[in-house]
């Protein structure tokens, strides 16, 4: 979220698309409820479901699965159509008006620079035009036919609302109501927030989704205003921090990247991360990325890490593709390239795609380690549990470790909420029986390992003997002492540039500004500075005061970066530092420095007249439409169908699906078509459930105890399908027997002149728990990621469905 | 007199059982309902706080356990509700979060490390030793056979590929540097958590 959660009160208009807040986050959505009661805000929901966030909603439209970029390509065109922007925060806040490389073109659904062989893009085009000094080009009248603004509303052209309705099923006069209520925030004053969460990510197409509304919100002068932003609503309690904590394959603690092989040295590495500003004044704060990465390596391997050995460069493996990620890692497994797993929390049998995949994946390693709190799927892989879980144990050579584990009542530590807050929470109880935490698991098999390369040696030692171990208990460290190794501390003193000491050697840094890319200062996640100072836990803080009743509570926890709670809040603020709206402000100018209820996303003295972007960490100081080299399937979003999609492609039927995306050649075999599979199939959580974890609680697995589809009445009529009544649900990749709720919440959609059927599929039931037994929703997803996140498609796939009789015995 | 809703509780559990309501203005009539009433066990419980496990609203909550922290003594959870003072959820909890109790004390939560060997078809309770020391054997092992230093170029790439890991999505920020740490030195790159989905 680039905002909190009870910012949303301050909203004149909620969107919430790809999302169903009011059901997977209800806590947080009554601050919807708050803005509808006090500031007479507009709830819009945009949904294939009447979900229950639609039923409170003050205007509802339906859309087909996987065609959001469509229908938000089409309020783009509208707004700009209508003149409905907000002009002075596009023109200084946006690349709007730089002019793009010539080279760089779209055509019948293909950019330029496209290789049908290897899917993917080259991008050397995907730039701006550079002047002398290295400065991108700009043209403030928008005159020239190349600037940005003028090459998006060329783009955005095709998505008339007649095309929209074609390809959404959104019926045309609830397209445009919805253009309208979007468009009433254009006024400086008004704002809209954008609540979306995995309705967005799981597609092929899900980054782009989350680009075209953010391009929406910056046309709207939406972003880092009270009431604005793009707020993901992350699903899980720490997936945050799990983020930025840097837990992904091609990724390093606070958002650095991992080596790459053609980067062989320091230098070569540090080549392609200089972020050279492309306008004259801007911060580009990226450009201290040396700082980070050095800090960063000085926690990992302290006096092993000097300048002498590029601070132990040689220590990070080196990836030779982008990622490796889920997908890519279970494509491995079928092929026998992994032997061994750990699965930390983490229950890939149930929340991975085509379940049958990854049991033959699960099937082929020689040893499988299950660390968690819960009885999982995953880790009874090889269990006989009939059409639940086929399988033949005595054929099954994988060793398996189940490890029981302390759950979050039963340590210390910090989460980070949707919101970026680290909120620290204390232990209640001992865990059960022989339960240790993941820490002392994790401290265990590395001390083992490295008591075994003391002894027998072995490949590449080095990392592994001279990593970071200076714990209380190296046994078990503690969460105090590992959040402070991720605020880093000084390892000598800093001074400033006059030579006054600001922090003696040992002491806790205060923010990132203080890291050095010398050696002398350490930081384990350079976005955490701050939280662990000398002043102690800022994490653990419980001040509940929040100035002008706004919606920031500043003193409450602490949030990454440098506690500030709105992102990019000096964008509240006009180019002269005056609020855009003054009832709500968060920082403003006083004549010599930046004041206001939250930190300024800014230099804290830097003049208005100095011309600094508000979008600081970008090389330009603005946001942008045109996305450069960003993103591998585009600069600007493009509607491409979901890999498996009922209807052909209507704006360039030669590039039906994602051009750019990753599909493993098995993984395409398995891609059913309409001809077989004629509906459309979407997966969602239900509010009485979190994902696999609640059919262990009792009370949740009363309150729905059983596996289910929903379907509309229409299908349901015509397929003979009763409520209550069993049938089968089947994709190209497996089935599942379970009960039918027919439903008035999912009605038939017209799209490209053909009724349009959608089933839900919730996904809470598997093979352990106190639930009933059920198949799983991911029996019957396709495998294949986002193009840029790899995220699996759940959210739009092919299905059919018949009438069945149940298992023996059930009615 | 001030109180807070806390110390209302507390207060009122201790004067129930001391048979006087009489210090909060209820007068003498308390005290035979005071006598078939048992002391509220919240007020001699433990608090603690902390943030429900679930989704990303991080919503407060209090955890009151039995149990004085004493190295000996048996800590139990007994109740958990939302935390009033929490400036997101202000004491509210939604179905799930509500039923957190349900989830500390399920009878899927697993109690002893527990071992499946090949071909069997069922698993078999061991020591944390024997599993660490067969875990570490069995990685090490692994890492030494296909531990990549050089690619094809003959370039420096220090990767293992053969083993990988999925960390999770509710651990603390603490278990995932110190995850980070371990499975990095190891030279991993087939490494993801669950933000993935």
């Amino acid at each position: 979220m680039t905002n909190t959660w009870q910012d949303i009160k301050n909203a004149n208009v909620i969107i919430v698309m790809g999302g169903n807040a009011a059901e997977a986050h209800p806590c947080g959505f009554k601050w919807v409820i708050e803005a509808k009661i006090e500031n007479a805000a507009k709830l819009v929901v945009v949904d294939p479901r009447f979900t229950r966030t639609a039923s409170v909603a003050d205007y509802y439209a339906p859309i087909r699965p996987g065609t959001d970029i469509a229908f938000l390509s089409g309020v783009i065109r509208y707004l700009l159509e209508k003149d409905q922007i907000q002009h002075e925060y596009v023109r200084a806040y946006t690349n709007a008006s730089l002019i793009v490389k010539e080279g760089f073109s779209f055509k019948d659904g293909l950019f330029s620079g496209y290789n049908a062989e290897t899917h993917s893009y080259d991008k050397t085009d995907w730039q701006y035009e550079l002047d002398d000094q290295g400065f991108a080009k700009i043209d403030d009248t928008w005159q020239n036919p190349r600037c940005v603004i003028n090459l998006m509303r060329q783009h955005v052209d095709r998505y008339t609302p007649e095309m929209v309705s074609r390809i959404c099923g959104t019926p045309i006069d609830k397209y445009l109501h919805v253009c309208q209520l979007i468009a009433s925030t254009c006024l400086p004053d008004k704002a809209m927030t954008s609540l979306f969460a995995l309705g967005w990510t799981q597609h092929s197409i899900g980054s782009q989704n989350i680009r075209t509304m953010a391009m929406v919100q910056l046309l709207l002068g939406n972003i880092g205003v009270a009431g604005g932003g793009m707020n993901a609503l992350r699903g899980h309690s720490n997936i945050q921090g799990l983020t930025d904590v840097g837990l992904l394959s091609n990724q390093i603690p606070g958002y650095l990247t991992m080596p790459k092989d053609q980067e062989q040295t320091f230098d070569d590495y540090m080549e392609t991360r200089q972020f050279k500003p492309l306008r004259p004044n801007q911060m580009s704060y990226w450009q201290n990325y040396r700082k980070f990465f050095v800090s960063f390596q000085k926690t990992m391997f302290g006096d092993a890490a000097t300048a002498e050995n590029n601070w132990a460069y040689d220590y990070l493996p080196k990836l030779d593709i982008p990622m490796y990620d889920i997908i890519k890692a279970f494509e491995m497994m079928v092929h026998g390239e992994i032997n061994g797993y750990i699965c930390q929390g983490f229950n890939p049998l149930q929340a991975f795609p085509e379940k049958n995949k990854i049991r033959r994946g699960l099937s082929k390693l020689r040893y499988l380690v299950v660390m968690d709190p819960l009885d999982t799927e995953t880790s009874r892989f090889w269990e006989d549990v009939g059409p639940f879980n086929p399988s033949d144990p005595a054929k099954i050579e994988t060793e398996v470790f189940q490890l029981p584990t302390t759950c979050f009542a039963e340590e210390d530590g910090t989460l980070v909420n949707s919101a970026r807050w680290l909120q620290w929470h204390w232990k209640a109880a001992e865990p059960p029986a022989k339960a240790q935490s993941d820490i002392w698991i994790m401290a265990g098999i590395f001390h083992r390992m490295r008591e075994l390369y003391r002894k027998e040696g072995g490949a590449f030692p080095d990392p592994i003997l001279k990593l970071t171990w200076n714990y209380t208990n190296p046994v078990e460290p503690s969460a105090d002492e590992l959040a402070k190794e991720m605020n880093g501390k000084a390892r000598a003193d800093i001074k400033d540039d006059s030579g006054a000491i600001l922090l003696k050697a040992g002491q806790q840094l205060d923010s990132f500004g203080q890291l050095r890319d010398d050696g002398t200062t350490e930081s384990g996640c350079w976005i955490f500075t701050g939280s662990y100072t000398e002043k102690g836990n800022m994490m653990a803080r419980r001040d509940t005061h929040d100035p002008r009743d706004q919606g920031i509570t500043p003193g409450w926890a602490w949030a990454w970066p440098a506690n500030r709670r709105i992102l990019y809040n000096r964008a509240s603020a006009d180019v002269a530092g005056n609020p855009w709206n003054p009832a709500k402000p968060i920082i403003q100018w006083n004549g010599s420095r930046w004041v206001g209820i939250d930190v300024p996303d800014y230099g804290p003295t830097i003049n208005p007249s100095e011309g600094v972007g508000p979008f600081i960490m970008n090389a330009e100081g603005t946001s942008r439409f045109f996305a450069l080299d960003q993103m591998v399937d585009g600069p600007f979003p493009e509607h491409y169908e979901p890999m498996e999609s009922p209807v052909e492609n209507l704006l360039h039927p030669k590039v039906q699906n994602n051009p750019a995306a990753r599909v493993f050649p098995d993984d395409r075999a398995d891609f059913g078509t309409s001809a077989d599979f004629p509906y459309v199939g979407t997966t969602y959580r239900l509010t009485e459930h979190f994902h696999y974890w609640t059919k262990h609680a009792l009370i949740n697995a009363i309150l729905q105890p059983q596996e289910f589809i929903e379907i509309g009445e229409v299908l349901a009529n015509e397929k003979g399908i009763a409520n209550n009544g069993w049938v089968r649900v089947s994709s190209k990749r497996g089935y599942m027997i379970c009960k039918a709720m027919v439903t008035k919440r999912i009605k038939p959609m017209m799209v490209a002149g053909k009724a349009t059927h959608v089933i839900g599929v919730p996904l809470h039931w598997g093979f352990t728990g106190q639930a009933k037994k059920g198949y799983g929703a991911n029996i019957l997803t396709p495998s294949v990621g986002d193009a840029n996140t790899q995220t699996p498609e759940f959210k739009a796939f092919l299905v059919n469905v018949e009438p069945s009789n149940g298992p023996e015995g059930e009615v | 007199m001030t109180l807070t809703r806390r110390g209302f509780i507390k207060l009122s559990g201790a004067t129930l059982a001391s048979s006087s309501l009489s210090a909060m203005g209820f007068g003498g009539c308390g005290a035979a309902l005071a006598e078939s009433v048992r002391p509220f066990k919240l007020a001699a419980a433990k608090e603690t706080r902390n943030t429900c496990t679930y989704c990303s609203v991080a919503c407060g909550i209090l955890i009151y356990a039995s149990g004085d922290g004493a190295k000996n003594a048996h800590s139990n959870i007994m109740h958990i509700e939302g935390d009033p003072d929490h400036p997101v959820n202000r004491g509210t909890l939604c179905p799930k979060g509500s039923a957190l109790l349900d989830v500390v004390h399920s009878p899927g939560r697993l109690q002893v490390p527990k071992y499946r060997a090949p071909g069997s078809n069922e698993f078999k309770e061991v020591t944390w030793d024997f599993a660490l020391d067969r875990i570490a054997r069995l990685m090490k092992d692994d890492r030494d056979k296909n531990f990549i230093a050089k690619n094809e170029k003959g370039e420096t790439v220090n990767r293992w590929l053969t083993s990988g890991m999925l960390a999770a999505s509710a651990s603390s920020n603490e278990t995932a540097l110190l995850t980070w740490k371990v499975a990095r030195a190891f030279g991993m790159l087939v490494f993801d958590n669950q933000a993935r989905v």
